[in-house]
């Protein structure tokens, strides 16, 4: 699984970081998210499509 | 390609219980999700009702969002052209001058910030249920509980004296009646942008640690548009979770098996919260939104100038989206994404915020007092159906 991330339309609601904390975080200073870990284990695949579903700038895409 | 045009709806407005939207969305939702309609306020345009539809219409730049607020009493004409939006009032705007705005912002409401700040808010929590218990029931809970707590955390996060609640609660009030005319409404949202702006140019000159403060001192705001941001979070940051915390109190008390099972495991208040916000969905006449251009939506064309309304709790109820019976409360409902913070690049910026202050306000509330319970018969409970906020203006409870 590999995770892209757009910080340009990230408008920093923080709904990834409710659904995958190990793999999205936010910036102190303006919110805008971080990505931990771009291509994280199986497990985490479940929280990620949920993070990338909640996003609601779709700043998310998680690739097979 | 677009199916044949449906007949125009009436958005409904009349509730046959409390806790729920009016009946018609559900017809409306199955059998026009995206449909022609006519407005409490006389416009004429589109409504949206499935949640799949109103998720594509908020994340879609094509709807811009200056538009006419919802005014009953004082009708606007159809085809008078849109006035800008007030200095500072970034809710209104699209790209890139939102951006601008919602960038300063961001930071200050980050999942990790209001963690921090949990132990603040249970601060509050305590005290409220301190005083609450000294007076013995019955009492308010919208003004002993509801109200306080999340005007007391929007204040010290703003840096606003928690002593001037009376004039800004009276104005976000005024604000938010349906029958207050456009002049009143724009007077209450003036009064409270100037008074902020003073605020922000007193905390120029002698910053504290807040973030009207923050603001004034990054220099990049105007007067009138710092006054106009604040006025914004201060309202949006007490009047919402206020109204959130009252009726979702009421709501829980009126299903006792779902209020029994938050009492066995106190663990399911993350999950019971994400379903009261999708449950109750208090911004009750949902989004409006402005089409800058031609847009096909379910099938349907909407044409460039059309008015159209994401009814948020028609999309929150809908079936082929939420697992179970989404006509009820069930706080172990598996989660799904909801709209009760809307959706797009305005969904709200204070909810984690939200979630922190509901989780503290309710969790607290019913552990302490476990007989809790109403002090009038709930059909004389005063509902907010004349507000753009739904809840109660008064909560009588006692224990």
């Amino acid at each position: 699984m590999k995770v892209i991330i757009d910080e340009d339309k990230c408008v920093g609601a923080g709904q990834c970081v409710l659904s995958a904390a190990e793999v999205f975080d936010q910036r102190d200073e303006d919110g805008i998210v971080v990505l931990l870990d771009a291509a994280p284990q199986d497990a985490q695949r479940a929280p990620v499509e949920e993070a990338a579903a909640r996003c609601p700038a779709l700043a998310i895409e998680v690739l097979p | 390609m677009t199916s044949t045009q449906p007949t125009t709806r009436s958005q409904p407005t009349e509730r046959t219980c409390p806790f729920n939207p009016p009946e018609e969305y559900r017809t409306i939702r199955e059998e026009a999700p995206v449909t022609p309609a006519t407005f409490p306020d006389g416009a004429k345009g589109w409504m949206v009702t499935s949640y799949e539809d109103v998720r594509a219409m908020l994340a879609d730049p094509r709807f811009g969002s200056n538009r006419r607020q919802l005014r009953p009493g004082d009708p606007a004409p159809d085809d008078a052209p849109l006035p800008p939006p007030s200095p500072g009032m970034f809710i209104m705007m699209d790209a890139p001058e939102h951006t601008r705005f919602r960038r300063m912002l961001t930071g200050q409401f980050t999942v990790r910030r209001m963690q921090k700040l949990v132990p603040v808010v249970e601060q509050f929590v305590a005290e409220r249920l301190a005083e609450m218990e000294s007076a013995e029931g019955p009492v308010d809970l919208v003004q002993s509980y509801a109200l306080p707590i999340p005007s007391l955390v929007i204040c010290e996060l703003l840096g606003v004296p928690y002593e001037d609640r009376e004039d800004f609660q009276r104005d976000s009030a005024q604000m938010l009646r349906l029958d207050a005319s456009r002049e009143e409404a724009q007077q209450a949202n003036q009064a409270m942008s100037r008074y902020i702006g003073k605020l922000a140019v007193a905390k120029r000159a002698h910053p504290t640690d807040d973030i009207l403060s923050g603001l004034a001192q990054a220099g990049v705001l105007t007067d009138e548009e710092l006054g106009g941001v604040g006025a914004l979070l201060l309202l949006a940051g007490h009047e919402t979770t206020a109204n959130m915390i009252a009726l979702g109190t009421m709501c829980l008390l009126n299903n006792p098996d779902q209020l029994a099972a938050l009492r066995a495991e106190p663990e399911l208040m993350d999950n019971a919260v994400e379903e009261l916000l999708r449950y109750l969905t208090i911004i009750q006449f949902g989004l409006r939104r402005t089409a800058l251009e031609d847009v096909e939506l379910g099938g349907q064309r909407i044409e460039a100038g059309s008015v159209v309304v994401a009814a948020l709790p028609a999309g929150n109820r809908d079936a082929t989206h939420f697992s179970g019976d989404p006509e009820t409360l069930d706080v172990r409902r598996p989660y799904r994404p909801h709209l009760a913070f809307g959706h797009g690049i305005h969904q709200c910026i204070g909810q984690q915020l939200a979630r922190v202050e509901m989780k503290a306000a309710l969790s607290a509330l019913i552990e302490r007092f476990p007989t809790l319970r109403l002090a009038v018969p709930a059909d004389q409970v005063p509902m907010r159906d004349d507000m753009l906020i739904y809840g109660v203006h008064k909560l009588p409870v006692t224990w």
